[in-house]
């Protein structure tokens, strides 16, 4: 077992209101995770905690060093790279300038190989070719999505945090989404991933957790959760005790 | 008024205005990427003059002390900050950036000030003086307030104006300074008689504009410096951190205020308090654009210049009046055509 990140006890408030609270979690190198819950659980409170966006108590150990005090701009040269779920795209530059901050560190590390994964995102995302000199903030809510992760890809992350990347898209895109994280864990990248489509996430994930009011309440391999009956009742709904 | 006098106005007022222009980028930029209304951007300019009229007479410049003064003040600063994180592998590098190279740049220029380089070397010298200021000014007093208003970095801003407008007393004196022009040529053309200088200060003022333009479309730095303008936690996700980029604007800052001052030394007197005049014109026009639009400042800051070349021609006793009042009519026509925009809560 190689385990990327190693998360303990970690707690997140915002002011006196603890928004996640003693929440452990693991992810293994070159695999999925998935952490789904209801609406305000925490979900995206914890992944902003641990790109280093909001204040945190805990451990966070990431690829073998203890990274709580390291600040977010160097966990991103680590290899840490977090899609938002407001994206926070830079609306009034082009989808390509867009791309090329996305290598930010690499560019800065004097990094010549960004050119391929320019040529990489765009054979992913071929409507993002066609229309990289549009600015990002004109683009489709669909685009949007693509961008957001194309963005990510350019900065070659190890461990990839994923915040609902499936939101407001039409379902044929967002197999297409979800084929393409498949495919990034073909090539070693390990994702972690937060999704409201329950189904879907604990498809293409290989370990899950359930969060709660800020607290893991169930955790296992996907297909054990899958075939939970609390996991069913409440993210699965009834239909899927047919389908599974 | 016959001809002659309006083309001179002109041509006087387009000198001026292409100053006011780059002083109103540079305040834009600051803004945008830090919202730091950055009123001490007028000592740069009163700093960059004083300090080549320095160099001229074969003196070493006060800003000289200044910027040891300040690296000493920011390796403080970095030094507590690295114990206190225990990093202690950073104590070299800021050492080494703070301390040795200020203390070599100074030894440069205490070294060539008496032998009275060209005037080319003289103005290479004073921008190393100078230029740092701007990145350490930054850290000593706006990073630490990083994610304070406006308000306050403005308030930070006012008191960091009377500081440097205090240093500079105390190291450039009560005197004022002019500098000789860089060229002495003067043309001819028609009944107007165009300077030397002028051309100097219009032509480096656009090919300065020129090259921030190139620097902001085409490199990664300008490009990240436009993304932490417009999204901030968007440029902390994909590694550009506040503080660099915020560096960077003063950096940038800096040398514009500084060569400024270095293209106006010939044509005005500059006194230690002459700066802030100059920058607060430069901010007018900064204003016409909202603090947002890049080629609104620039043309409110030409306009600004023009306006005060024919007060002074017919109302020269209230020259500054007029050009200042023109923030109202300014103010109004902003507020009824332009939406207000949210300060972005993080
Ligand atoms: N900036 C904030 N200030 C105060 N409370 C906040 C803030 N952001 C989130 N919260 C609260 O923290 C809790 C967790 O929010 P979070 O956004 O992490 O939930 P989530 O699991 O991502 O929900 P969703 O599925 O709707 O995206 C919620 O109760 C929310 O109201
Ligand atoms: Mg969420």
């Amino acid at each position: 077992m190689n385990l990327l990140l190693d998360v303990r006890d970690l707690c997140v408030a915002y002011g006196k209101v603890e928004a996640v609270h003693r929440v452990g979690l693991q992810v293994e190198q070159g695999r999925i995770v998935t952490v789904i819950g209801p609406n305000g659980a925490g979900k995206t409170t914890l992944l902003a905690a641990l790109m280093g966006m909001l204040p945190a108590r805990g451990s966070v150990n990431y690829a073998g060093e203890e990274i709580m005090r390291v600040e977010a701009e160097r966990r991103v040269s680590r290899g840490l790279c977090l899609v938002p779920e407001r994206r926070e795209l830079f609306a009034a530059m082009t989808v390509e300038d867009n791309l090329t901050l996305g290598a930010f560190h690499r560019y800065r590390k004097r990094d010549k190989t960004v050119g391929e994964d320019f040529e990489r995102v765009y054979q992913l995302f071929p409507r993002l070719q066609e229309r990289r000199r549009q600015m990002a903030g004109t683009l489709s809510g669909g685009e949007r999505q693509m961008l957001a992760l194309g963005r990510a890809l350019m900065s070659r992350p190890r461990l990839l945090m994923l915040d609902e990347p499936s939101l407001g898209l039409a379902p044929l895109i967002v197999r297409d989404i979800f084929r393409v994280i498949a495919g990034l864990r073909d090539k070693g990248v390990s994702i972690l991933l937060v999704e409201q489509n329950a189904r879907a996430a604990l498809q293409v994930a290989d370990y899950g957790y359930v969060l709660e009011t800020g607290e893991i309440v169930v955790e296992g391999p996907s297909a054990e959760l899958a075939s939970n009956p609390r996991v069913i009742e409440s993210y699965l709904g009834f239909v899927s005790v047919n389908a599974a | 008024m016959n001809t002659e006098i309006a083309l001179f106005l002109i041509q006087d007022g387009l000198t001026n205005g292409a100053i006011y222009a780059l002083l109103a980028l540079a305040l834009v930029l600051v803004f945008a990427v830090t919202r730091v209304i950055f009123i001490p951007q007028g000592e740069f300019v009163a700093y960059g003059a004083l300090t080549l009229a320095s160099l001229q007479l074969g003196k070493l410049p006060g800003t000289a002390w200044l910027l040891l003064g300040a690296g000493l003040a920011v390796a403080a600063v970095e030094l507590v900050q690295a114990l206190r994180v225990r990093a202690l592998r950073r104590i070299p590098a800021i050492i080494l950036k703070f301390i040795i190279v200020p203390v070599f740049l100074v030894g440069l220029v205490w070294w060539a000030a008496p032998q009275k380089p060209a005037l080319t070397l003289q103005i290479v010298l004073a921008l190393a003086l100078i230029v740092p200021l701007g990145p350490m000014v930054y850290r000593l007093a706006y990073q630490p307030l990083a994610n304070a208003s406006v308000l306050v970095l403005l308030i930070v801003s006012v008191a960091l104006h009377f500081a440097m407008t205090g240093l500079g007393l105390v190291f450039f004196g009560a005197e004022g300074s002019r500098t000789p022009p860089f060229s002495d040529a003067q043309w001819k053309l028609g009944v107007l008689t165009i300077s030397g200088q002028s051309l100097w200060v219009v032509g480096a003022s656009l090919a300065l504009i020129a090259a921030l333009l190139l620097f902001f479309e085409h490199t990664i730095y300008g490009k990240a410096l436009r993304a932490t303008a417009i999204n901030r936690v968007g440029a902390r996700l994909v590694g550009v951190s506040p503080a660099m980029a915020g560096k960077l604007s003063f950096t940038l800052a800096a040398l514009i205020g500084a060569l400024s001052g270095i293209l106006i030394a010939p044509i005005t007197t500059i006194y230690y308090d002459s700066g802030f005049l100059v920058g607060l014109k430069g901010f007018v026009g900064a204003i016409v654009g909202g603090l947002l639009s890049y080629p609104l400042a620039a043309a409110g800051a030409v306009l600004v210049g023009m306006l005060e070349a024919y007060a002074s021609f017919w109302a020269s006793a209230y020259k500054e009046v007029i050009v200042f009042t023109l923030i109202i009519p300014v103010l109004v026509w902003r507020s009824l055509t332009t939406h207000h925009i949210e300060e972005d809560e993080e």
